[in-house]
């Protein structure tokens, strides 16, 4: 005899349409007057980062900082995940989730210092500013920060605690073992986690179909018993937030882990090092431009009559003023007060082992200016 | 049994324990002392481990802090290095040393990082346990000695105790250190013999060498499960009227440069006696060490006897590839012929 035992569907998740129409399933409260205003500060948020992520490529190029991996066109889903997330909760994110780790801090200016620091070579930019200090550092190994994000959750299911730890990770980053025993163990115990895959449709040059012979991502989770998952509109920074929102609410409720799907696509290289233009078609990129997410947020706000040019034309000057003040804090820090040799050592261990305090010795020995110009040349 | 200097055999405190049995107090205390630690590796739980080391743990303290984890090592580390920086004490059981290198990714890219590359604002305060070493007759991949691939990198201490006494006071201080340490256990040891144990919480230092037998004509230097060896070729030698001086190193990362460099210029010659092959081996470490502080005081050029740069064999032959009282003696009286 044969006979079914088990079987699945993935729902996908849509509100607001690349036009910026609001799907008439929407939660009402987008229809109203204050999900109105909670639109316009979710766009404000996200033009921050576009005008932050649009700086950090210059200073690449100028050479101010180092590599850096460009977000564009992904700002609705960490400002989704971000802002769905309670303080206390612990994010875990790959390089790339700038908007979410600016999200999280009420020091915002800060936290974009902090990432210029990261990818200008300076550790210090891994510190985590403001309130957030449970959050993670940027974690650079792909897919890896799942395990730690396991962790965490059972870190918070053994001390009984309402939090929740949340992960975000690369289509990419699916095909490594770490996600499906991740995956795994959070369904076997349950544990307060969220995992939220960021489907930008490539991995540095490989496209997303070479990555799973599954149609979607998120049903990678049902393999592994994961009993909510879903895709969504990773454009859509209203299903980004409802989705997540939901997901927190049910690990809260202990109703265990979440895997969510969001399609995105990301509109640069992978990193200011890599040439997109080598793998992909400049038509597939300009035809990807038309769904990013500010263009139909905007174009709601406007129509709905909570945004105009007028409005528009502030923020802009708003959003580069301030992150010109990270930049600037961001140079004061390097050059006005940069790392010594005494950085590299003091903080391998609580205490410095003797071997280290002698090697120390030799670093101060031989240490180089790094206020001169050819320190920095390569 | 591996002989116990600091105790001298006089100590008539304490229970009679084999190291398996040490180690499992020194956990239990641990627990008892501090409600962040937590235990998580596989078939640690109802079934104790698969040597039994946390054996009657799971009814002590229950499943939320002796954790069976499914089987997924990748995971058991990463999940220790979240589970730290949230504040636990997360203290891991490898089953094997060859299921190791599934983990080291945690361990080399996270455990051994953190500290420093978040400028000391988030810590990684875990122990990574595991049985290391042959001479058990245990199948493939469970009796490599991997205590380089961790001495190696930057941020990790690296432990092997040489006895129960050692195996409870360095794994209490261990789980009391406040940043990653990998704690090796011969399993040739686990059940060698016993030795009273006072289970008083007292944690050994790390970064200590011990002097296991003091000597005057050669210095030989050991760890783990090879101090066996070692110790009886010193017996051997002794016959001859040879006096060498055994030294434990117990903690590789950070070795006590002082306690063998000193023994080397009292002694003019030194034998580092290790299981693991011999090439890049932590012998060479030593060496280096040695050649650099104690040229002058040298009377034979310092010899390494070490495994073979062979694969680890079977059963069969692990006898074969395990350093041997002979090949010791062999090597130190080499060294003796210089004068």
């Amino acid at each position: 005899m044969k006979r079914e035992i088990a079987k699945f569907s993935i729902q996908k998740v849509e509100y607001l349409d690349p036009s910026g129409n609001l799907a008439e399933d929407a939660p009402a409260v987008y229809g109203a007057v204050e999900g109105h205003a909670q639109l316009v500060e979710w766009y404000k948020m996200m033009v921050l980062g576009r005008v932050f992520d649009a700086k950090a490529s210059n200073l690449q190029k100028t050479g101010q900082i180092g590599t850096y991996p460009s977000m564009e066109g992904q700002e609705a889903v960490g400002t989704g995940v971000a802002s769905a997330m309670e303080d206390d909760d612990v994010l875990l994110t790959t390089y790339r989730e700038h908007d979410a780790r600016i999200r999280r801090d009420e020091e915002q200016e800060e936290a974009m210092t902090n990432i210029l620091l990261c990818w200008g070579g300076d550790e210090r930019g891994h510190k985590r500013a403001g309130r957030n200090r449970k959050d993670f550092p940027l974690c650079i190994t792909i897919a890896t920060h799942c395990g730690h994000a396991v962790g965490v959750a059972m870190a918070m299911k053994i001390r009984k605690e309402n939090r929740v730890a949340v992960c975000m990770l690369g289509d990419g980053a699916t095909s490594k073992g770490d996600v499906h025993e991740a995956m795994n163990w959070a369904s076997v115990w349950r544990l307060p986690l969220v995992f939220v895959i960021v489907n930008n449709q490539y991995a540095i040059s490989q496209p997303r179909k070479l990555q799973s012979g599954a149609e979607t991502l998120a049903q990678l989770g049902v393999g592994a018993g994961v009993q909510f998952c879903k895709q969504v509109d990773g454009n859509d920074v209203i299903a980004m937030y409802e989705v997540t929102v939901e997901a927190l609410e049910r690990a809260r409720s202990g109703q265990g882990p979440t895997v969510i799907e969001a399609l995105t696509y990301r509109l640069g290289s992978h990193t200011t090092a890599d040439d997109a233009s080598r793998y992909r078609s400049a038509e597939e990129v300009e035809e990807a431009r038309k769904n990013e997410p500010l263009i139909r947020l905007r174009l709601f706000l406007e129509r709905v009559g909570v945004w105009n040019e007028t409005n528009e034309v502030a923020l802009q000057a708003e959003c580069k003023e301030r992150v010109e003040g990270a930049v600037k804090a961001y140079r004061n820090i390097i050059e006005n007060h940069p790392q010594t040799v005494d950085d590299m050592f003091v903080h391998m261990h609580a205490k410095l082992p003797a071997t280290l305090k002698e090697q120390l010795e030799i670093a101060r020995a031989f240490s180089l200016d790094t206020t001169k110009e050819e320190y920095h040349g390569s | 049994m591996v002989l116990n200097a600091e105790t001298g055999g006089a100590v008539d405190l304490g229970e009679e324990l084999t190291m398996v049995g040490a180690l499992n107090r020194a956990l239990a205390r641990a627990m008892q002392d501090d409600d962040t630690v937590v235990l998580l590796g596989e078939d640690i739980g109802v079934n104790g481990g698969v040597f039994r080391v946390t054996d009657g743990l799971l009814n002590e303290f229950g499943d939320r802090r002796v954790i069976d984890t499914p089987l997924a090592e990748i995971t058991i580390a990463g999940a220790a290095v979240g589970m730290a920086v949230e504040g636990l004490k997360s203290v891991v059981e490898i089953q094997f040393s060859g299921f190791m290198y599934s983990v080291i990714d945690h361990i080399v890219n996270h455990a051994a990082r953190l500290r420093n590359r978040t400028r000391g604002e988030k810590t990684c305060p875990m122990v990574l346990r595991m049985p290391v070493g042959g001479g058990i007759h245990a199948p493939e991949h469970h009796s490599e000695s991997v205590e380089t691939y961790f001495a190696h990198t930057p941020g990790l201490r690296v432990v092997i105790p040489s006895s129960p006494r050692k195996a409870y006071g360095l794994l209490l201080a261990a789980i009391q250190d406040p940043d990653p340490v990998v704690f090796l256990e011969p399993t040739r040891l686990y059940r060698l013999g016993r030795e009273k144990v006072e289970d008083d919480g007292v944690a050994l230092p790390l970064d200590v060498a011990f002097v296991l037998r003091e000597g005057s004509d050669i210095t030989l230097v050991s760890w783990g499960a090879s101090l066996v060896e070692t110790l009886q070729a010193a017996e051997e030698l002794a016959k001859d009227g040879v006096s060498a001086e055994v030294i434990d190193v117990a903690t590789l990362k950070y070795m006590d440069e002082k306690t063998i460099l000193e023994s080397v210029k009292k002694t003019g010659r030194v034998v580092v006696v290790h299981e693991a092959s011999y090439t890049g081996g932590f012998g060479g470490e030593i060496i280096k060490r040695v050649a650099k502080h104690c040229l002058l005081a040298l009377l034979a050029p310092p010899d390494c006897v070490a495994g073979y740069d062979t694969v680890m064999p079977l059963s069969q032959l692990e006898k074969q590839y395990i350093p041997s009282v002979e090949r010791i003696v062999a090597a130190a009286r080499d060294a003796l012929k210089y004068s």
